[in-house]
């Protein structure tokens, strides 16, 4: 009888601790947010969002170039990483037996290790230097390589969850290979290749470290691509390593406008998951 | 369902072939009152090859319908039951046969004495036999029940049939070979009224799953 | 006497090295159904494969002797013009899950780029249906998905997808195994019904089904063909005593 008692006290007591470690889990995340909203949100207004920065000591400004300048290098990654990335997670799982097969998972894996600074020094030594100045294009090239990985992984994960059945039933009717492909087992397994590459796009949304050297930074509005480019990412870093409290502040406001970003995006990714 | 329609049609052929046997006691009877010599050897000559014929493919359906169909219940008890009544219906129609055989031999003699209980049997007989297949087909157990019974009057008749042959005998030696002749035909119309019953008891075994063979009742 | 359809000439199918079918020697009648039963492992699935080709599929796998269909031999023709003339079905229900029961049942056309005016497919696709007994169930449904129907019922669209092909032969692997009683007896009428169109041939492992549905009957024993002949005469006294000894339970 006391052994009984004493594994139902030993149950609620590792009952407890599981609990308890769960919330210490959220509370840092919770913390983190609730810091953010409580000094970005006293930045946020219609000004803040569509005014360039102002000069140092002069009131106001706002982040509109690196809301655009995000957008525009997310955009130039996305143009190059998801063909090339949907094109090898098909490649990998319709040929998932061959030789180069396993030498691409394996050149996939160490990328996915490598860190986004030396990605960041990728990027300038083939775009920067080719071109002659920072750019968009080599930010979006470096972040392009950092998405690579996970589209790649998860096309092929979710290919591999389609039953083999699908795949046969096509074939049976007089199919052609690539018709199949194309038309059967890509459309079936649609919502997960997204999934993968809004989670790839979440990735890189914050990613600051390549563009030091990729696209660098810009005071001024820029649509040319060629030319260097403000992202809300690098504009937090520079201003809250400043000595401007007005830029302090308008850190902040960026930082709330990212958050408000990944979540909005992590949220569509969760919509189309349940699909 | 494939196996309905197949019992149907096994169902319609049993009644063609007892149309068939249903023919021969009749054509047998009629050829003996009529002294029709060519109705008695169409029976033999013709009707029973037919009637031969009838018993094996039925035989053959039934074996078939049960290898391909595993029957169960009511479709097994129809399928058993139906090869039973196909044995029987060969068997009355050699009965028949017989009786067309003595026949021959007696309408080219003399007659020993007036038929009247031979036809009154033979009318017995052939309505028995008839009312058993509608039995059958109606899946009347009330009617072939009813039909079972009236075996007894038949066997009765026979009883007295004997009995006014053996004083025949008795009498005048000469008549013994036409009397034992007419024995003959009496002792097959009896066979032929047993055989009616076994026919309605199969239709009461198919219907209700109850075995009232040998009068177990 | 019955016309052949579709004859197999010592035919084996290798797996690597090994041998997993052994000089078949079939002539498939037309317009009748063929069972082909055996014991797990006997080389039916893979002897229907290799008739419509699909055992090219898995690698590793060769075939030597020759399949004629209608005296083509299938190896000089396009395989993807085989399996257009050759349907299948296959064991589990597989509608497409992404488009509509019309969708499904035009699949073959739509995927294939092989357009044609609405008119005709409205025509294909009431007609399919309606030789695989779904019509009246689906026809108010059509644009639904096809994965809301009963397994049995994505059978049947399965079927009906495969004739709407209108193929010469139509290969059913096992296709009752994954459904229920009612549903099976459903289909097996289907089969029956449907020979008058389309040449069938079943591969079960159900015996009792091989009796109920088929014509014909092949009996297959590791990678052999141990005997071929008319159905009821198999089930009631085969030539062969392996045959009698799988047909009353004595291995497999």
């Amino acid at each position: 009888m006391g052994n009984t008692r004493f594994r139902i006290a030993a149950n609620k007591i590792f009952q407890g601790i599981v609990v308890f470690l769960s919330f210490i889990i959220i509370v840092p995340l919770f913390l983190i947010i609730l810091h953010i909203v409580i000094n970005g949100i006293s930045a946020i207004n219609w000004d803040f969002l569509v005014s360039l920065p102002a000069p140092v000591g002069e009131e106001g400004g706002g982040i509109a170039n690196a809301i655009v300048g995000t957008f525009i290098i997310i955009l130039i990654s996305s143009i190059m990483a998801v063909p090339v990335g949907v094109l090898t997670g098909i490649f990998l799982y319709e040929y998932r037996t061959s030789k180069l097969a396993e030498v691409v998972r394996i050149c996939v894996e160490v990328l996915m290790g490598v860190p986004s600074i030396v990605l960041g020094i990728v990027g300038y030594l083939w775009i920067v230097l080719t071109f002659g100045s920072f750019s968009a294009l080599s930010g979006g090239v470096a972040l392009a390589i950092m998405m690579l990985p996970v589209i790649i992984r998860s096309t092929e994960e979710t290919l591999g969850l389609i039953p083999d059945t699908l795949r046969e039933a096509s074939l049976a009717l007089g199919v052609p290979y690539y018709r199949t492909i194309i038309k059967v087992i890509v459309p079936a397994g649609f919502s997960g290749i997204m999934t993968g590459i809004l989670l790839s796009v979440a990735r890189i949304a914050g990613e600051t470290a390549p563009l030091l050297f990729t696209s660098f930074g810009n005071p001024f509005m820029n649509l040319n691509i060629f030319k260097p480019t403000e992202t809300l990412p690098h504009m937090i870093y520079i201003y809250a390593t400043s000595p401007y409290k007005e830029w302090h502040t308008a850190a902040w406001g960026a930082s709330f406008i990212l958050v408000v970003f990944l979540f909005a995006l992590n949220f569509i990714t969760k919509i189309l998951a349940r699909r | 369902m494939i196996i309905k329609e197949k019992i149907l049609t096994l169902k319609r052929e049993l009644i063609e072939f007892a149309s068939l046997a249903e023919r021969m006691i009749e054509d047998s009877i009629s050829g003996l009152l009529k002294k029709d010599g060519q109705l008695l050897k169409v029976v033999i000559d013709q009707h029973e090859p037919k009637a031969n014929k009838f018993e094996i493919e039925i035989d053959e359906t039934c074996v078939g319908l049960i290898a391909q169909y595993q029957p169960k219940v009511k479709e097994l008890r129809t399928i058993l039951m139906a090869m039973q009544m196909n044995n029987d219906l060969e068997r009355i129609g050699d009965h028949a046969v017989n009786i067309a055989e003595s026949s021959l031999f007696l309408i080219a003699r003399p007659a020993v004495k007036p038929l009247i209980d031979i036809p009154r049997m033979a009318e017995l007989s052939i309505n028995m036999l008839k009312e058993s297949l509608r039995a059958f087909t109606d899946e009347d157990t009330e009617l072939a029940r009813n039909v079972c019974e009236r075996d007894n009057d038949v066997d009765a008749l026979g009883e007295q049939v004997l009995r006014e042959l053996i004083t025949f005998m008795s009498a005048d030696t000469n008549t013994i070979e036409r009397s034992l002749h007419l024995l003959r035909i009496s002792r097959n119309l009896e066979r032929i009224g047993d055989l009616s019953t076994n026919i309605c008891e199969d239709t009461i075994y198919i219907s209700e799953g109850v075995v009232i063979k040998h009068h177990a009742e | 006497m019955n016309k052949t359809i579709l004859k197999t000439e010592k035919l084996s199918a290798f797996f690597g090295k090994e041998k997993v079918l052994k000089d078949i020697d079939i002539s498939f009648p037309e317009k009748k159904v063929t069972a082909i039963m055996g014991p797990s492992g006997c080389g039916k699935t893979t002897l229907i494969r290799c008739i419509n080709r699909m055992h090219e599929l898995i690698a590793g796998a060769t075939i030597t002797g020759k399949v004629y269909l209608k005296e083509e031999n299938i190896s000089d023709l396009n395989p993807i013009l085989v399996r257009r003339k050759i349907g299948m079905v296959f064991q589990r229900p597989n509608p497409f899950p992404t488009m509509s029961i019309y969708e499904n049942v035009i699949a073959g056309y739509k995927l294939n780029g092989l357009r044609l005016p609405k008119d005709d497919l409205n025509i294909i696709v009431e007609d399919s249906l309606k030789k695989s007994a779904l019509w009246d169930e689906v026809k108010d449904i059509l644009h639904r998905k096809g994965s809301f129907l009963s397994g049995g019922q994505q059978q049947r669209l399965c079927i009906a997808r495969a004739l709407a092909m209108k193929p010469e032969v139509i290969l059913l692997d096992e296709p009752t195994s994954a459904l229920d009683p009612k549903a099976t007896s459903r289909i097996e009428e289907l089969i029956v019904e449907l020979k008058d169109t389309v040449t069938i041939l079943i591969v079960t492992h159900n015996t009792a089904q091989a009796a109920r549905v088929s014509d014909f009957t092949a009996f297959m024993y590791l990678g052999e063909l141990i005997e071929f002949g008319d159905t009821q005469k198999m089930f009631i006294a085969p030539d062969n005593t392996k045959t009698e000894e799988y047909l009353t339970g004595k291995f497999g």
